[in-house]
């Protein structure tokens, strides 16, 4: 029979008209509408539902919430779907969902790691891992691979996920973390001043506590307060309510990540609508009402199925119909979980008895449970449990709390389930994300929020205060505070409270560990932490080994650290350790929990930043061009350049010594519209220019060019272009591509906070013009075709620059060259790029102009030394140690940035690394870049290295292999041998030379 | 994530229009080639990095581009206030009586 544990209908969270089949490891199931997946299992009986992670004990399901440390599952039917690690107890069911244990392997009920778990118990203690496999470090890599095969993490989709995701902001008055009791009154109170409010909730109905509560509020079912309220928040516009939204995050300033799971509970592939979506809020202020979890026993072979939480439990058979299981134990320090022993036999199944760890209690639901005949032991405990994949009895004994020890024989008794309650501890998560530390409260035994400089308020569970009508009540005065505080209403409500009354209940007692007869490490295993297998033992074992930092404790023991965060674990875990250390629990205090409160999908925190709105792409007007004419690209910052340009069936090194050959001997051209520009002008902006550059600008007259190279205050070289004087007060300053936008904001610095005195302005204008150089000896003959103006050498001399028509287009052109030929650099309005790109096309036909890419460009450049910076230089290297000392201006009247750092001890030592050519002794290897170079041939290692290769080529037009380089003391090391260990193992020499291979006079460029 | 007021744009806006800029109120050097090495090396390489009120540099990257001086809290990131380049902070470790 399917759905053995389903009651008869009384909730109406459960739509029992609809039945949903599942998969659970290949299995089919029914559960119905409303059902979670946890709740659904539990209804079909099935116990266990994974395996420990290092134990590889049998366990099932816990709790119904967030704190569930053993139904962690892959859920989803393909590669593309499949999400690791859902928590089945919030997750909801759905028609046709396919969901697997995470671990145990080859399955559940039979595992194979069990027998290496049962064997290895005393064989892994606490560190296991560190002390295990820490050693050879090598190894560490095949070690980890295993380990987290049997660990059981879940696996990642093997393929792209088809759903989409999105993101929204938000700014509102006040923003309200659950929508328990405290959050919907809050809700009400604050709305109802007008104030902008959101409130939102990790469950897929508002209510909370409420949804199984069954104390009556103004005389109904709780329940349907809930209903009513939120009803009426509906109605107000100034209202956001998000169900299925879990609050991820509360970080600075008030600001609030929540993920909203639109469709999760409707199936796969949703592809109508958003699947996830992240609400970022600001908020003026913000009210947690986060609640309270229960807080469970630890005591021995407490992680038996069968064994689970005392709310848990209730929350099963009130808002869900399961009664999972026949015959209960409750085990309680506390009034309150009295509770679920009379929801379980008002469900008509037995309750072999309550054993209350107190010594006496005469609160209302002790007494209502008494008479209703249900047998109560005070002053004992479970101390064992029998069982392996089912609770099958428990040894249950009197104890003394106050020493820790068993004070009598025990009794043992059969059952197949043992709900534990040792109390609530307030969900502190969200206050603890902002760095506020918490508080211990002796009164309510558990941690509540401390001070914090967020303006936040607390209210409810959080605050440790459990009364429904003073949860309520504090409810609907927080909400008017805070909207108050926002600037809205009086800070009072006035509507009328509802009514409700709280049982009176007894003082509850602190109990984290039950004591058992045996010594704890020696007693059957007691878990603290589920999901990564940490027992009491364990803890003590870590203390005695000297770990007392609570930190401490909790990185050596493992403590905390799964997927629920230590949700279940981590307050009996620090009550353990502060037992053992003899502190208080306020001396041994917390860790400090952080985002996310629950996992949260890498596809809602990308949102629709994926595949092309990843990163926004920048073309030039000519990019048709390239695509039209075969170009590979390559990214340059967000720039898609043209690399190379290939012919049909050409292999890249063909094209390159195509490209360069084509320029060198005749005519080539280049798209360099990427290259940063900036407009400077102002009456200072020559004085500017002189303070930023290391040469002098004094003297450069309109209509002029100069090579300018940046240095940042230590010295070192951080840009270099060229820049022009378009008019006595205005220049045009050309950066490399990548570094434009440093450039740009490094000109503002130093204006704008050193010489605000100086009048000059900065405009970046890159996006304005599209840029193409004509290079080679026919380029002049290809300008001439197609431009207005004279530009023979005598009219237009190299480094002018002009002003003319080229195709009929206004067009600046600089006589330039980066490759060591004559060259024109082309400057026109950039939406007239494609058409003067075309009509210098046209005209060079006759010469075989040939477009070249940025490779081609690099090559050329090398060829005559002009580096790359960012690629022959590092952010370490001076003008001085790339032997370009005649860039800096030597009676330059202002101390321009970086030049007093050359006089600095360290950047005058001769053994500097220095920028030279470099020739392989075998003229066709190309070194590779980022080689390193060593002097001598014959070392041991650790080699002492002296350098590394930083552009490295084979050139086409010399006919021989070529690299530039860094080398320690390089310059004066001319001739001399250099020798590069390579990564396969060989050793290859070099000669340094000069760093200018091509036309080392510079007569090329200047004819 | 940090709410930022920018005393230009005189607005609040989102860290993410906001580049650091390291310390605030370093001047340079009127005389560098009179300095020594170690006194050229202090304004060049020593920052602070106080637990508490620090004064730090910002840029509205993306917004207004302009440099702007912030008091912040190393420790609780609160920010007592934002002001113009040249202006003095109103807020200062002394007064909150810290060193």
């Amino acid at each position: 029979m399917s759905q053995v544990n389903r009651i008869a209908a009384s909730s109406k969270r459960i739509n029992r008209n609809r039945t949903l089949t599942f998969t659970f490891n290949g299995k089919e199931y029914q559960g119905f509408e409303g059902d979670t997946v946890a709740s659904a299992l539990l209804a079909n009986g099935v116990d266990v539902v994974g395996r420990s992670f290092k134990y590889s004990r049998p366990r099932g399901i816990i709790t119904s919430d967030s704190q569930e440390p053993n139904a962690i599952f892959q859920i989803g039917s393909t590669q593309a779907t499949t999400i690791p690690n859902p928590r089945a107890t919030q997750t909801d069911l759905y028609h046709g969902l396919a969901a697997s244990s995470t671990n145990g392997w080859p399955n559940v009920d039979f595992d194979l790691m069990s027998t290496v778990g049962k064997l290895g118990g005393s064989m892994m203690p606490p560190g296991f891992y560190y002390k295990t496999f820490m050693f050879p470090q090598s190894l560490w890599m095949s070690y980890e691979h295993l380990i987290r095969k049997g660990a059981g993490l879940g696996s990642s989709p093997q393929q792209a996920d088809p759903d989409s995701y999105d993101k929204m902001h938000h700014h509102c008055d006040v923003m309200i973390v659950g929508a328990g009791p405290a959050g919907l009154a809050a809700a009400l109170s604050a709305a109802q001043t007008g104030a902008r409010v959101i409130i939102s909730d990790e469950q897929n109905e508002f209510g909370g506590s409420l949804l199984c509560s069954k104390q009556q509020i103004d005389g109904e079912l709780p329940s349907q307060w809930v209903e009513k309220t939120v009803a009426q928040l509906a109605t107000m516009d100034n209202v956001l309510l998000l169900p299925r939204s879990t609050v991820f995050g509360y970080y600075d300033h008030n600001l609030v990540g929540i993920n909203e799971r639109r469709t999760d509970h409707l199936g796969e592939n949703q592809l109508q609508s958003t699947r996830q979506r992240v609400h970022k809020v600001r908020a003026k202020q913000v009210i947690l009402a986060t609640g309270a979890h229960e807080r469970p026993l630890v005591y021995g072979n407490n992680d038996v199925p069968g064994c689970m939480l005392a709310n848990a439990v209730s929350t099963y058979i009130n808002r869900y119909d399961v009664v999972p299981g026949n015959q209960l134990v409750l085990m309680t320090t506390n009034d309150n979980a009295y509770k679920t022993a009379i929801d379980w036999h008002q469900a008509g199944r037995k309750v072999v008895t309550i054993v209350d760890t107190r010594e006496s209690s005469n609160g209302e639901l002790v007494k209502k449970a008494k008479k209703l005949g249900i047998n109560v032991i005070f002053g004992h405990a479970v101390i064992e449990v029998s069982g392996s994949k089912r609770v099958k009895g428990v040894d249950i004994a009197p104890i003394n709390a106050v020493n820790h020890s068993v004070t009598g024989a025990a009794k043992h008794f059969p059952c197949d389930t043992v709900a534990s309650s040792g109390g609530w501890s307030p969900v502190i998560h969200l206050s603890s994300h902002t760095g506020s530390r918490p508080v211990w409260n002796e009164d309510i035994a558990g941690f509540v929020p401390g001070e914090t400089v967020q303006q936040q308020h607390i209210c409810g569970g959080l605050e440790g205060v459990y009364d429904l009508s003073k949860v309520i009540s504090a409810g609907f005065t927080t909400g008017a505070v805070a909207a108050q505080a926002a600037g809205k209403g009086e800070g009072s409500y006035a509507g009328t409270l509802p009514q409700t009354s709280d049982p009176q209940e007894d003082a509850s007692m602190a109990l984290f560990h039950v004591p058992h007869s045996k010594k704890t490490s020696r007693a059957p295993k007691q878990f603290v932490d589920y999901q990564n297998d940490v027992t009491a033992a364990g803890i003590e074992l870590a203390n005695r080994e000297g770990f007392e930092s609570i930190e401490h404790v909790k990185r050596y023991t493992a403590l905390g650290f799964g997927t629920d965060q230590g949700k279940l674990g981590n307050i009996n875990g620090m009550a353990i350790t502060a037992k053992s250390l003899g502190k208080t629990i306020p001396e041994t205090g917390t860790t400090i929990f952080r985002p996310m409160y629950t996992p949260t999908t890498f596809g809602a925190l990308a949102g629709a930043d994926v595949k092309h709105l990843f990163d926004p792409a920048r073309f030039s007007a000519m990019h048709k061009w390239h695509l039209d004419n075969g170009a590979e690209f390559e990214d340059v910052g967000q720039w898609k350049r043209p690399w190379y340009f290939p012919k049909p069936g050409e292999a890249m090194q063909d094209a390159l010594e195509r490209e360069c050959l084509a320029t060198r001997n005749s005519v080539g051209i280049l798209d360099a519209s990427t290259l940063g520009k900036i407009d400077i002008q102002g009456k200072d902006a020559r004085e500017f220019l002189n303070r930023v550059y290391t040469n002098p600008w004094s003297k450069l007259a309109v209509g002029k060019c100069r090579y300018g190279v940046m240095c940042k205050e230590d010295g070192m070289v951080f840009d270099d272009g060229v820049t022009a004087c378009l008019e006595e007060n205005r220049f045009i300053m050309t950066t490399t591509t990548g570094g434009a936008a440093g450039v740009l904001q490094w000109l503002e610095l130093w204006h704008q906070t050193e010489w605000p005195e100086l009048e000059v302005y900065f405009s970046t204008v890159t996006d304005h013009w599209s840029t193409m150089t004509i290079s080679g000896p026919n380029s002049r003959k290809v300008l001439e075709k197609i431009c207005d103006v004279d530009v023979s050498n005598d009219n237009f001399k190299y480094m002018d620059w002009i002003e003319a028509k080229v195709a009929g287009v206004k067009a600046r052109i600089f006589r330039i060259s980066f490759t060591g030929e004559l060259s024109f650099e082309i400057n026109v309005q950039a939406n007239y790029g494609m058409h003067t790109w075309q009509a210098v096309m046209a005209a060079g036909e006759e010469f075989d102009i040939t477009p070249y890419g940025t490779e081609t460009m690099h090559i050329l450049r090398a060829e005559k030394g002009f580096i790359i910076v960012g690629q022959d230089t590092d952010g370490s290297v001076t003008p001085q140690d790339l032997d370009m000392d005649w860039v800096v201006g030597k009676k330059k009247e202002f101390s321009f940035i970086g030049k007093r750092s050359w006089t600095r001890y360290d950047n005058k030592r001769d053994d500097r690394k220095q920028m030279v050519g470099l020739k392989p002794k075998d003229p066709n290897f190309v070194l590779p870049e980022g080689a390193q170079i060593v002097f001598e041939k014959n070392q041991s290692i650790p080699m002492t290295m002296v350098g590394h290769v930083t552009s490295s080529y084979y050139s086409a037009c010399m006919g021989y292999s070529f690299a530039l380089a860094v080398v320690k003391g390089g310059i004066s090391r001319k001739g001399q041998s250099v020798f590069l260990p390579l990564s396969d193992g060989t050793t290859v020499e070099a000669e340094i030379c000069s760093p200018v291979f091509y036309d080392p006079k510079g007569d090329r460029q200047n004819v | 994530m940090l709410h930022i007021h920018c005393p230009y744009c005189e607005e609040m806006r989102e860290e993410e229009e906001f580049s650091p800029a390291g310390q605030a109120h370093i001047q340079r050097p009127l005389n560098p080639e009179e300095l020594s090495d170690e006194q050229w090396a202090r304004y060049l390489f020593f920052r602070k990095n106080p637990r508490g009120l620090h004064h730090e540099l910002w840029l509205h990257a993306h917004g207004c581009r302009k440099y702007f001086n912030m008091t912040r809290n190393s420790v609780t990131y609160q920010i007592m206030e934002t002001y113009k380049m040249g202006a003095k902070p109103s807020i200062t470790a002394s007064e909150e009586g810290q060193s």
